[in-house]
């Protein structure tokens, strides 16, 4: 806590939240203020829980693959990859290598989806209007994509427990290729308008700093993580879904302030077109569902598998008591670790720099919830 | 001299008005004009659910197996049926789909053995009434009829 001012002046709580619009959703946040000085932030959460950990012990497997799309609705594909990847390490089944590619190619998708939103929000905080409508244009045709492969835009329900249930549709190559030699050119175009930009620049550049090793004590991951220079990434560091046949980079950043997580989910959005590409030239006919019984039963047992969601390590711990239903379904969502940050992080900052420092988190009040 | 003549000619002027009538071309035009003009949605589309019946006699190709049912995470169907002495099989008698509750999932259309049962293209699901919203064998048969604009 830093110290008091000359003026002595005395402490202003201040509530931001749950309506604001900067923060998200349904965030609260209690600032305490000198003047215009942050000296602390408590963050109030749980507007949004619906008890999905324990909805999931009054479902069978296949019955809460639906529940999870609805934690991270921004990333619901990521969602569901993760928890299918839960059951199948439980049911010790793999996904044949045609469905791993298309789970590839879809959580990709959904990862530059997720970034477009973060960015066309976080712009939209900080003042530039322009970015939003560039960016939610383009997520337009990624949640076409999404709508012409399994159906629904948002809340996808896309992978099924050993596989994919919907096999890809005619022209789905033509249009993931379609997408990838459209969207890098806009790539380019956001950065015209952002990267250099004066105002954006020096909104941003330190602000929020979070360290490396402050990252690790709090146990941050994703974007955030990496933009305080720390290579870590779990598709290279324990690829699943067969993430170590790709070549990709991991994008870091030493600084770790707003800016370099800005730039750093700039390059992740490059890289997942170059993911993306691969991944459609190795497009092989095959099977796309395992070998997995109608009624998911997997004997006694536990596993834990996380993957690198857009917005940081998600983790799904399936217990099984030998039952159709799980014992218990841990979720360990990505938002709510990085958001306990940011009380380090707007401390001794002042209080427009909070709102960069929430869209910078890039938190969804659905997973932090759940 | 040539800013001079920029200026005459208002060169800044029609480079920003080209950038405007570029992007008037129809391929950008994004705005629909909903109730006129209904959005095409993907063949894939889980929409309304429907209850298919057989075209060549009308009657319905729901086994009554209750395997929707089963299937649903929010549990709302509901299938009750009678057995019928002369055939030896269920017969239907009322099927009721909740979709005040319903999240399109798609598990119930995943588990009919018969595609009897499917979520279809129709997206319109309002209604007046939160007792509308529960579809009764007949609604589920007809589809939900939304009402027509003319252009």
């Amino acid at each position: 806590m830093p110290d008091a001012t000359f003026l002595d002046s005395t402490e202003l709580v201040l509530n931001m939240g749950p309506q604001h619009p900067s923060t998200h959703g349904v965030l609260r946040v209690i600032l305490k203020l000198d003047g215009e000085k942050v000296l602390g932030a408590d963050c109030v959460i749980g507007y949004l829980h619906r008890g999905v950990e324990k909805i999931a012990e009054n479902r069978t497997f296949a019955q809460f693959n639906p529940y999870v799309d609805r934690m991270d609705y921004v990333a619901a594909v990521s969602n569901g990859l993760g928890y299918c990847l839960a059951v199948e390490k439980v049911l010790n089944v793999e996904a044949p290598p045609r469905a791993q590619i298309v789970r590839v190619i879809l959580t990709e998708l959904n990862r530059i989806a997720s970034h477009l939103l973060w960015l066309g929000t976080h712009a939209l905080d900080i003042g530039a209007i322009t970015p939003v409508f560039y960016c939610l244009r383009e997520r337009e045709e990624a949640l076409k994509i999404f709508e012409k492969y399994c159906g629904a835009r948002l809340t996808t329900h896309a992978f099924r427990i050993g596989g994919l249930l919907y096999e890809t549709y005619d022209g789905f190559e033509k249009d993931i290729r379609d997408f990838c030699t459209m969207f890098l050119p806009k790539v380019d175009e956001y950065e015209e308008l952002l990267t250099n930009n004066r105002i954006w620049v020096s909104r941003l550049k330190n602000v929020g700093v979070l360290t490396a090793d402050e990252c690790k004590e709090y146990g941050v991951t994703g974007p955030v993580l990496r933009a305080a220079g720390v290579q870590w990434d779990l598709r290279k560091a324990q690829p699943y879904s067969g993430y170590e046949k790709y070549d990709f980079e991991i994008p870091t950043r030493q600084n770790g302030d707003t800016y370099d997580r800005y730039t750093v989910r700039m390059q992740e959005m490059r890289q997942s077109v170059r993911i993306m590409r691969q991944a459609v030239e190795s497009l092989a006919e095959g099977p796309i569902m395992g070998k997995v019984g109608k009624v998911i039963k997997p004997a006694v047992g536990e596993a834990y598998v996380s993957i690198e969601a857009p917005k940081g390590e998600l983790g799904y711990y399936v217990v099984c008591d030998g039952a159709t239903q799980p014992y218990r379904v841990r979720v360990r969502p990505p938002s709510f670790v990085n958001l306990q940050a940011l009380d380090r992080m707007v401390r001794g900052g002042l209080v427009a720099d909070v709102v960069a420092v929430i869209g910078t988190l890039d938190i969804v009040l659905g997973e932090v919830d759940r | 001299m040539g800013k001079l003549l920029r200026k005459i000619f208002l060169v800044d002027l029609f480079q920003g008005l080209w950038v405007t009538f570029r992007n008037q071309h129809p391929k950008y035009i994004y705005t629909e004009q909903y109730p006129q003009e209904r959005p095409k949605v993907a063949e894939r589309y889980r929409g309304a659910p429907r209850l298919n019946i057989n075209p060549d006699n009308g009657e319905t190709l729901c086994i009554s197996c209750n395997l929707c049912a089963l299937a649903c995470p929010e549990n709302l169907i509901v299938v009750t049926s009678q057995r019928n002495e002369v055939t030896k099989r269920k017969d239907l008698t009322t099927f009721t789909y909740d979709t005040s509750r319903c999240m399109f999932c798609g598990l119930c259309e995943d588990a009919c053995p018969v595609d009897a049962l499917e979520l279809t293209q129709d997206f319109e699901l309002a209604t007046y009434t939160r007792e509308g919203q529960i579809w009764d064998r007949q609604t589920l048969e007809e589809g939900p009829k939304p009402t027509q604009y003319k252009c």
